[in-house]
């Protein structure tokens, strides 16, 4: 009994001391915000087989924020327009070219992989910074960084909310909503842009090469059970936040990066609810 | 009346003409079925009927209607068998209006009497992966009557639907032609039940190889040597 106290008292002593952090206090607030608008634009972005969107962006990030670190810019204001413009490249190579889609993410994104590096390991050599990009760092997140946050989480759930009969329309069926007068292509690139934003932020505290699970692990798992759009689209948003506090807390408890354990958290979520649709389906 | 004019319309990907210097007129209560072999034209020219595709050369004239106002049932996708959407909200994406962000009370009416006439008021809360094939053609149809005003345009509707199910859904069709006044124009491969619903026939091989009533097609030469080619007529 004494001993379940104590063990209480020390758990409740380690998550006061976890938010006594200014630090840990913003990555948690920015974190949750990337994570909503990434789990709802992640819900069309999988639907429409563009899942990779998302990793190819984190690459180009990747690129531009190495640059803006060579030659000594604001990160962000390298990142955000050269990965819009990747984002706009993106769609128009996939719906235009003959490169097929996925290839074209490929070739974009390993292209600028190897841009960054060449760029940082001539100017300054492979360094922590580098390692951060890689893999994330819940130290990253600056005053700035957290308004810009605030302000692209508020962007995307208006217009989720304003658009959303429109986005389920253009998601479900292009070729529909494009022929009863829905501008599809105005969409297509709303939702690229304000992906490549969502990509750019978070990829500060995941990491270039954890980014996209933020985007494709929520709703993947919520479509496992949710049998309506508007229920994956909820289930993804709650899935989301709550696998960032958990893995967020466990990095900060065991010291680890908060980009892997946020996976983990969103992977064993993913496990839970394929488990959950099995069985239920087999009940049926 | 006539509802659509279509004037030496020329379509293309690239250089490849598609669909060569198509002419004909639809007049209103019309179920027009355009037939053609694979590769034929037939998809390109609903998708330039619907501006989906914008034509090299020609004139497609509505009358009446806006071309948003026309209900299309598209082939489906493999996006869409695995969606999890429910059927109210795949039906109500047929009601979107470039005015509201909403769907208003008047909408979800509509929706529900689309459901009603398709028969399939009963999969309303269902999850559409969950149905059948052709219970899933019957949702899209309901989906495209809330967008039609007074016209539809079919894209090989009973593609992948076994023989009762495709019974079942031609004789939707029908109704919605003879009881609601709809004018229908569908594509389709499926030639022996294409000439038996339609009472307009296109026949298209790139060029307009017939345009007319089907009593008129049936003696035709063309439609010889192409219903001989697919198989033996019964008769």
């Amino acid at each position: 009994m004494r001993a379940a106290e104590q063990l209480t008292g020390e758990f409740m002593e380690t998550i006061s001391s976890l938010f006594s952090y200014s630090f840990m206090n913003r990555a948690l607030f920015a974190g949750v915000l990337v994570a909503l608008c990434a789990a709802l634009l992640g819900v069309t972005l999988v639907l429409k087989r563009y899942s990779m969107i998302g990793d190819g962006l984190s690459h180009v990030g990747f690129g531009a924020l190495s640059l803006a670190l060579a030659f000594n810019a604001a990160p962000l204001a390298v990142a955000v327009p050269a990965v819009l413009l990747a984002a706009f490249l993106l769609l128009r190579l996939s719906e235009k070219s003959k490169i097929k889609g996925d290839a074209a993410i490929a070739l974009i994104s390993s292209s600028s992989l190897a841009a960054g590096v060449i760029v940082t390991s001539l100017v300054s050599g492979m360094n922590m910074d580098v390692y951060g990009f890689m893999f994330g760092s819940i130290l990253s997140m600056t005053r700035g960084d957290v308004f810009f946050c605030t302000a692209l989480s508020i962007a995307v759930l208006v217009i989720f909310v304003l658009f959303y009969n429109r986005i389920f329309s253009v998601t479900f069926d292009e070729a529909f909503a494009r022929a009863t007068g829905t501008k599809t292509g105005l969409y297509n690139t709303l939702i690229a842009l304000l992906t490549a934003v969502t990509v750019v932020v978070g990829m500060r505290i995941m990491g270039t090469l954890l980014i996209s699970s933020l985007i494709i692990f929520p709703a993947s798992t919520s479509m496992r059970i949710c049998k309506s759009f508007k229920s994956v689209i909820v289930c993804s948003a709650i899935v989301s936040v709550v696998c960032f506090i958990i893995g967020l807390t466990v990095s900060f408890l065991l010291s680890i990066p908060a980009g892997a354990s946020v996976v983990a958290a969103n992977a064993v979520f993913f496990g839970i609810f394929t488990l959950i649709g099995r069985l239920s389906f087999r009940s049926e | 009346m006539t509802i659509l004019t279509v004037e030496h319309l020329t379509m293309a990907y690239e250089t490849a003409i598609v669909a060569d210097d198509i002419s004909f007129a639809v007049e209103r209560g019309d179920y027009v079925c355009i037939v053609g072999e694979n590769g034929s034209g037939k998809t390109t020219l609903v998708k330039g009927l619907l501006g989906l595709l914008s034509p090299k050369s020609g004139k497609i004239e509505y009358h009446g209607i806006k071309p948003s106002e026309i209900g299309y049932l598209p082939q489906q996708n493999a996006v869409q068998r695995d969606f999890p959407a429910s059927v109210k909200e795949v039906v109500l994406s047929g009601c979107i209006d470039s005015r509201h962000p909403f769907y208003t009370k008047s909408d979800k009416l509509r929706a529900r009497e689309a459901l009603e006439k398709m028969n399939a008021e009963k999969l309303l809360y269902l999850s559409y992966r969950d149905l059948s094939g052709g219970q899933q053609q019957r949702v899209l149809l309901a989906r495209a009557l809330c967008a039609a005003k007074k016209l539809m345009l079919l894209d090989e509707p009973a593609n992948g639907l076994d023989p009762v199910a495709a019974a079942e859904l031609y004789a939707l069709i029908r109704s919605l032609n003879r009881d609601g006044g709809m004018t229908i124009l569908m594509v389709s491969h499926d030639m022996h039940s294409a000439v038996h619903e339609a009472n307009v026939i296109l026949h298209m091989d790139t060029k307009v190889l017939f345009y007319g009533a089907r009593e008129e097609y049936l003696k035709s030469e063309a439609a010889r040597r192409f219903l001989g080619q697919c198989a033996p007529p019964n008769n």
